[in-house]
C-alpha cells in the first residue's frame, strides 16, 4: 500500500489545474477532495486517466439536514479504487436541495450506473447524462425519497400501490364470478 | 419440401428472408420468483428466438429498508442487520461492520480476537462457496452435488451451533472483538472438520472439473475481460476470474491477514469455468487459512477476545453486578453507543467481492449514514455485459457463476 | 350460525361423510407439496430442511415443485416486501384448491426485525396464514414441527361438507380481513420524525 503522502502526491499531479481542495482527514486515511459540482466530472477523469484509479468502489450521499452544517444539504461521495497503486480516493460534492443534480460519470465507469440509480432512489438527487435514471430499490411509481433525514423510518403509506392492485384483483374476481365462472 | 435455415444473428437479413425462427423480440419474464434466480431477482429479457437481445435486471424485492435502519436503532444495535446482508456468511458481514467502526473509533482488537474473526471469516467464505457450488450446480442439472454440498454445509452449521448457539445469523462479532472465546470442544470439532474437507473439495471436483457436460455448459459462457471488469466495478472472483490478481486480503490487509500464508488464485480467460476453479481453488485456500488461524489459537490461549474499552465493550456482567462505574458504563453503551465524529470505510474480501461499509457519524448516538457497499449489487449489473448474445440456458450458468445473495443486493 | 349448526348436524349424522373426509384427509396431510417460496435467509434453511439432513419427504412432502400451479403449500419464508407483495399475492392465487400456508419465520409472520417503509408487516396482511412459525431463521426442526401442526389441522377438516354445502364460497382461511393496515405510522406528531428531521423532538417533555 502506497502512503498517505505519495498518493497525496499522485493525485495532485493529476489535478494539475482543477479547483480541488483537500478535505477534513477522516478517520481511514483516505484522501478526500472536496470538489464544486462543475469541475466533479472533470475530477474524476483526470483521477481515473492520469492517476492510475482504474475502478470506482461506491458513488453514495449524505443528508445533512439537521447536522452542524446542514446546507447544502445533499453530499455525494465518488470513491475510487486503484488497484496498481493499492490506495483509494474519496471525492466529495455538496449540492443545495433545491438544485440536487451532480453530473454522471457512467460514461468513464458503466458499472457507477446501478450506484446512481440507488442514490437517486434514495435521495433524490439527479445525476446529469445518466443512461437510464429510474429507480432502483423501490417501486417505479414509489413517490418517496425514503433515504431522506425528514421521512420517517417507518414510512408513508407503503401500502397505497399495493391497494389499488388489490382492489382492482378483487374487483376482477368479482365480476368473473358474477359474470357465471360455474364451480 | 424442406426448407433450412441458417442462423444468423443479423435479425434484420433474417427478416428479410421471413425466417420463422427469428423476427419480433419476445420479452420473458424471470422471476421475481424462480428457483433458478438465487433469490427474489427479476430478468426482463428480450428474446431473438432463444438468443438474449437485451436483458434488464430488476432489483429491489427484498430491499428491507438496512441504511434506513441503521440510523434509527444506532451502532451496536445494527449488528443483526449485517447478519442479513449476505446471508449465507453471516459472520463475514458481521466483521465487515465491525472493522469499519473500529476504524472509526480508533480502537485495535487483541489478537486473539483477530483470530478468532479469521477463523469465523474463512469458514463462512468456505460456507458462501459451497452454497454457490451447490445452487449453481443443481441449476444446471448436477443434482448431487446439492446434496453434497448442503452436507457439508450443516457439518459447518453444527460447528456454528455448537460456537455459538445458532446456525445461521449468528451476529457473534462485536466491536472490539468476538462475543466469546471458542472452547476446546470446538477447536476439536473445528480441525476434524477441516481435515474432512480437504478431501471433500477433491471428490467435488471429481464429479465437476473433469465432466464434460459442466465443461460444455461453464467453457467460453460468460467471458468478462479485465478492462470490462473494473470499468463494471466487479470485484471479488468475477474480478480474479478475469485476470487481475487483486484481493483485499493481501492488498489491504486487515485482521492480521498479513502473517497468514495463503494463495490468491486467479483465472486467465475470464469465462464461467475460470470463476468456477477460482472458487474451489479459494475453498482450498480458505482451509489453509484456517487451519492456520487455529494453530495460532493454540499459542493465544487465555488471552482476550475483546478490548477493554468501556465506551464500546459491555463490562462481564459480575463486574455489573457489582460496581457502579461498570454498571454506569454498561448503562450508556446499550442506551447510548456515541462513536467519534468523522467517517470511515473499510472494505473486506467476502466471497462476493469487496464488501464495504462507508460510516458517518457526527459524534453523537445516532448515526449520520452507513452506506454498505454490497459487491452483489454489481455482479448483478454485469449480468446484461454477460448475457446478450447468448442463447437462454447460458443464462442460468451465468447468474450462478456471477454469484450473488440478494439479501446484499437489496439491502 | 347457521353454517355451524349444518356442520355439527353433518357430522352427527354422517359415519360415512366422517369415514369419507378422514380418509381425504388423510391423503392430502401425508402428500403435502410444498411450494417454496424463499425469499430471504429462511430461504436458506428451507434448502437445508428439504436437504439430506432434516429430510421433509419423509413426511410427503418431497415434491417442492416451483410452479404454484402444481402446489398445495406455499411456505413463505423470508421477508416480504411491499415491492414483492404482488407478485406473493399471484402465487398464492394461482394455486389450485386446497391450499394451506405456513409463514416461516418472523419475517413473514409479523415483518420480523423490519419494521422500516418497504417491509409487509406480516404476510396475513395479504394471504391467509395456517401456521406461523417464529424464529430468525426457524431451525428446520421447527418448520418440520409446523408441517406436523399443519397436518393435523388438516385432520380436523371437513372437505366432504365443504363439497357437498358450500361448493361456490372462495377459501378464505386465516385471518378475515386481507390487508390490515400495517405501517400505519404516519406521522402524527413530531416525535415520530428523525431525531435530525427540523421539527422533531426526543422526548415528550422536550417542546
Amino acid at each position: 500500500m502506497t502512503s498517505a503522502e505519495q498518493t497525496a502526491e499522485r493525485v495532485h499531479a493529476a489535478l494539475a489545474n482543477l479547483a480541488a481542495g483537500d478535505g477534513p482527514a477522516p478517520r481511514d486515511g483516505t484522501l478526500t477532495l472536496e470538489v464544486s459540482r462543475g469541475s466533479l466530472h472533470a475530477v474524476l477523469e483526470r483521477l481515473k486517466e492520469q492517476a492510475g484509479f482504474e475502478t470506482i468502489t461506491m458513488v453514495t450521499c449524505v443528508d445533512h439536514l439537521g447536522g452542524r452544517r446542514s446546507e447544502p444539504r445533499f453530499e455525494v461521495v465518488h470513491q475510487l479504487l486503484s488497484i496498481e497503486h493499492r490506495d483509494r480516493v474519496r471525492v466529495k460534492t455538496r449540492v443545495a436541495s433545491d438544485d440536487a443534480s451532480v453530473p454522471t460519470c457512467t460514461d468513464l465507469w458503466p458499472g457507477a450506473s446501478f450506484m446512481e440509480r440507488e442514490a437517486y432512489d434514495m435521495f433524490g438527487v439527479t445525476f446529469e447524462g445518466h443512461p437510464n435514471l429510474a429507480r432502483l430499490l423501490m417501486p417505479e411509481e414509489y413517490g418517496h425519497h425514503p433515504l431522506r433525514k425528514d421521512f420517517p423510518h417507518q414510512g408513508i403509506e407503503p401500502d397505497r400501490l399495493y391497494k389499488e392492485w388489490d382492489r382492482e384483483r378483487r374487483a376482477r374476481a368479482a365480476r368473473e364470478q358474477a359474470g357465471g365462472s360455474v364451480r | 419440401m424442406t426448407r433450412t435455415f441458417e442462423y444468423s444473428p443479423d435479425a434484420e437479413a433474417a427478416a428479410l428472408h421471413d425466417d420463422p425462427v427469428h423476427g419480433e423480440l419476445m420479452e420473458l419474464n424471470i422471476g421475481p420468483q424462480h428457483p433458478a434466480t438465487h433469490g427474489v431477482l427479476r430478468l426482463k429479457v428480450d428474446l431473438d428466438g432463444e438468443t438474449m437481445r437485451n436483458v434488464e435486471p430488476v432489483v429491489g424485492y427484498l430491499h428491507r429498508g438496512k441504511e434506513k435502519t441503521c440510523e434509527s436503532l444506532g451502532w451496536a444495535k445494527f449488528f443483526p442487520h449485517t447478519d442479513r446482508l449476505d446471508y449465507v456468511q453471516p459472520l463475514m458481514n458481521n466483521v465487515g461492520y465491525a472493522l469499519a467502526l473500529e476504524r472509526l473509533a480508533g480502537i485495535e482488537v487483541p489478537r486473539r480476537g483477530q483470530e478468532i474473526r479469521v477463523l469465523l471469516m474463512e469458514i463462512s467464505r468456505i460456507a458462501a462457496h459451497l452454497i454457490y457450488l451447490g445452487t449453481t450446480a443443481i441449476d444446471l442439472g448436477a443434482v448431487t452435488m446439492f446434496f453434497n454440498t448442503f452436507k457439508e454445509r450443516e457439518k459447518i452449521y453444527g460447528i456454528l451451533d455448537a460456537y455459538t448457539g445458532h446456525r445461521m445469523n449468528n451476529t457473534y462479532v462485536r466491536i472490539g472483538g468476538v462475543f466469546a472465546d471458542v472452547d476446546e470442544r470446538v477447536e476439536g470439532m473445528l480441525r476434524e472438520f477441516l481435515e474432512s474437507f480437504r478431501r471433500e473439495i477433491d471428490g467435488f471436483e471429481a464429479v465437476l472439473t473433469g465432466n464434460r457436460i459442466w465443461y460444455d455448459r461453464n467453457k467460453g459462457v460468460g467471458t468478462i475481460t479485465r478492462a470490462d471488469a473494473l470499468a463494471w466495478a466487479l470485484t471479488g472472483p468475477n474480478l480474479r476470474g478475469s485476470g487481475e490478481p487483486h484481493d483485499l486480503r493481501k492488498a489491504e490487509p486487515y485482521s492480521g491477514y498479513e502473517d497468514y500464508e495463503f494463495e490468491v488464485p486467479v483465472g486467465t480467460v475470464g469465462d464461467c469455468y475460470d470463476r468456477y476453479l477460482v472458487r474451489v481453488e479459494e475453498m482450498r485456500q480458505s482451509v489453509r487459512i484456517a487451519s492456520q488461524a487455529l494453530d495460532r489459537l493454540e499459542d493465544s490461549r487465555g488471552l482476550d477476545v475483546l478490548v477493554e474499552d468501556r465506551r464500546y465493550v459491555l463490562p462481564p456482567k459480575h463486574k455489573v453486578h457489582t460496581s457502579m462505574e461498570e454498571l454506569i458504563f454498561q448503562f450508556k453503551i446499550v442506551t447510548d453507543l456515541c462513536l467519534p465524529r468523522g467517517e470511515a470505510y473499510h472494505g473486506i474480501e467476502s466471497s462476493k467481492g469487496e464488501l464495504g461499509f462507508y460510516v458517518v457519524s457526527d459524534g453523537s448516538s445516532t448515526p449520520v449514514r452507513c452506506h454498505i457497499r454490497a459487491p452483489g449489487l454489481y455482479n448483478v449489473q454485469a449480468i446484461p455485459l454477460l448475457a446478450e448474445g447468448r442463447l437462454l440456458s447460458d443464462m442460468v450458468a451465468i447468474i450462478g457463476s456471477l454469484d450473488f445473495v440478494m439479501g446484499e443486493v437489496d439491502r | 350460525m347457521g353454517s355451524l349448526k349444518e356442520k355439527h348436524e353433518a357430522q352427527e349424522s354422517g359415519f360415512f361423510a366422517t369415514r369419507v373426509d378422514a380418509l381425504v384427509n388423510w391423503g392430502r396431510k401425508n402428500s403435502l407439496w410444498p411450494m417454496p417460496l424463499g425469499l430471504s435467509c429462511c430461504g436458506i434453511e428451507l434448502m437445508a430442511m428439504i436437504g439430506p439432513k432434516f429430510d421433509i419427504s419423509r413426511f410427503g412432502a418431497e415434491a417442492a415443485r416451483f410452479s404454484p400451479r402444481q402446489c398445495d403449500l406455499l411456505i413463505v419464508a423470508g421477508t416480504l416486501t411491499w415491492k414483492m407483495a404482488q407478485a406473493c399475492r399471484t402465487i398464492y392465487d394461482q394455486m389450485p384448491e386446497p391450499k394451506w400456508v405456513i409463514a416461516m419465520g418472523v419475517c413473514s409472520s409479523t415483518g420480523g426485525m423490519y419494521d422500516s417503509y418497504a417491509v409487509v408487516q406480516g404476510v396475513d396482511s395479504i394471504l391467509p396464514v395456517d401456521v406461523y412459525v417464529p424464529g430468525c431463521p426457524p431451525r428446520p426442526d421447527a418448520v418440520i414441527d409446523a408441517l406436523l401442526k399443519l397436518q393435523k389441522k388438516i385432520e380436523r377438516e371437513s372437505p366432504l361438507h365443504r363439497l357437498l354445502h358450500e361448493p361456490g364460497t372462495p377459501d378464505e382461511r386465516g385471518t378475515g380481513s386481507l390487508l390490515r393496515q400495517p405501517n400505519a405510522a404516519v406521522v402524527r406528531n413530531e416525535l415520530d420524525l428523525h431525531p435530525h428531521a427540523p421539527g422533531a423532538r426526543r422526548t415528550a417533555s422536550e417542546r
